[in-house]
């Protein structure tokens, strides 16, 4: 009999520890906890100086900005990165259509500032068909890339073969500079809700 | 013999500590190495803290039903894969590590084992091989990283490491039942729970 309550307890408080380290069965990875996270703090950004393709600086987390979606890349990726700019280039052609292409800033941020210089960040963007219009493609000074992925919860760890694997995803930045939404690099309907939500 | 088993406990602890970078670079040593040492000292520690011949047959234990559970809700708690990539970023994290993995599921494990029902530790061994299974499923085929901290390659190898434990233990259980290994203990430990 005691063994039986001793039992229940242990049922008990370790169904309730599970829970609470699940945010209630949401989040059994790092990753899905990073976007509940996200979704329900909805932290405010730091300042974060870039600059895009063409050399222009901008700065990114700033209140009185534009909605801003944000992916991080290198731009020698050959795999995921790929993938994820063809789904930024939908997205483009998804709000340009919907008329909200001037209101929405899309950014492919690269991780890697030391390699990617101007004229790579150009490349990528000219390869993946981004004019710098509605979406360009930018690199963060190199004080503020530690910072850049922390605030962001962006993990980038080396591949042994030169290159990187990293959490690839869709960052909605709203125009008070805070991070208020992660989706999948291919939710490009959840992602286009999400925009015509904020706007 | 008993006096050198803590100490043994301790040295594997202390190794597992020293070498905590060495072992958690790579998901399959992390896993499948580090963490069942922890769970083996803990295992070598529960003899000390509680001699086979003195633990009760009755009581808060009977039936080793209440320490098997609390080893198997911390298993569950160390499979989350946001508490490994914890462990890796979060110092406190990975210090709990380091008493819970032996604390709570090697020591308990044993004291439980001691007293279950030949019937409970068969369902038991069932268990953990098709969880073992499944979870080489998972890892192989998972379209996306189970943790941040390690590549998809190094995920698809713990996978197949989870597959090959499984097949070790499946191995090493049925040879035991031909052999009739382990049952002589079995046995005598249902002895003293008889009414």
């Amino acid at each position: 009999m005691r063994s039986f309550l001793l039992s229940a307890v242990i049922v008990v408080l370790g169904a309730i520890g599970l829970w609470q380290t699940t945010d209630g069965l949401r989040a059994l990875t790092a990753e899905s906890a990073r976007r509940l996270e996200v979704a329900t703090g909805k932290p405010a950004l730091p300042a974060l100086s870039l600059e895009d393709m063409a050399g222009r600086s901008l700065t990114l987390g700033r209140p009185g900005d534009k909605l801003t979606l944000a992916e991080f890349i290198y731009t020698s990726c050959p795999t995921i990165c790929r993938a994820a700019g063809e789904s930024m280039a939908m997205l483009r052609d998804r709000l340009a259509a919907d008329g909200i292409g001037d209101r929405v800033r899309l950014l492919s941020v690269s991780f890697d500032p030391l390699q990617d210089d101007l004229e790579a960040l150009a490349d990528y963007g000219e390869w993946h068909g981004a004019a710098g219009e509605i979406w360009t493609v930018a690199r963060p000074s190199l004080t503020d890339l530690d910072v850049m992925l922390a605030s962001f919860g962006v993990q980038v760890i080396p591949d042994g073969f030169g290159g990187f694997e990293h959490n690839a995803a869709l960052h909605m930045i709203d125009r008070d500079g805070h991070l208020i939404g992660i989706f999948d690099i291919d939710d490009i309907d959840g992602a286009v809700r999400a925009i015509e939500a904020k706007l | 013999m008993s006096a050198l088993q803590p100490s043994a406990a301790l040295a594997i602890i202390a190794t597992c500590w020293i070498f905590r970078d060495l072992l958690e670079r790579d998901p399959v040593t992390h896993v499948l190495i580090q963490l069942p040492l922890l769970a083996l000292a803990g295992a070598a520690l529960a003899s000390a803290v509680v001699p086979h011949h003195r633990q009760p047959a009755s009581g808060w234990n009977a039936g080793g039903v209440p320490m098997l559970l609390l080893a198997i809700f911390t298993i569950a708690f160390w499979m989350l894969p946001r508490m490994i990539d914890a462990a890796l970023i979060d110092d406190w994290v990975e210090f709990g590590k380091f008493i819970t993995v032996p604390g709570l599921i090697g020591m308990p494990l044993v004291l439980g084992w001691r007293q279950a029902h030949p019937l409970l530790r068969g369902f038991l061994k069932a268990q953990a091989i098709s969880m073992l299974g499944v979870m080489a499923f998972l890892y192989t085929h998972a379209p996306l990283r189970i943790c941040n901290a390690y590549l998809v390659a190094d995920q698809e190898r713990l996978g197949l490491g989870f597959l090959a434990a499984a097949i070790a233990l499946a191995i090493i259980w049925t040879v035991a039942v031909f052999t009739g290994q382990g049952q002589g203990s079995a046995i005598q430990n249902m002895q003293p729970t008889r009414p």
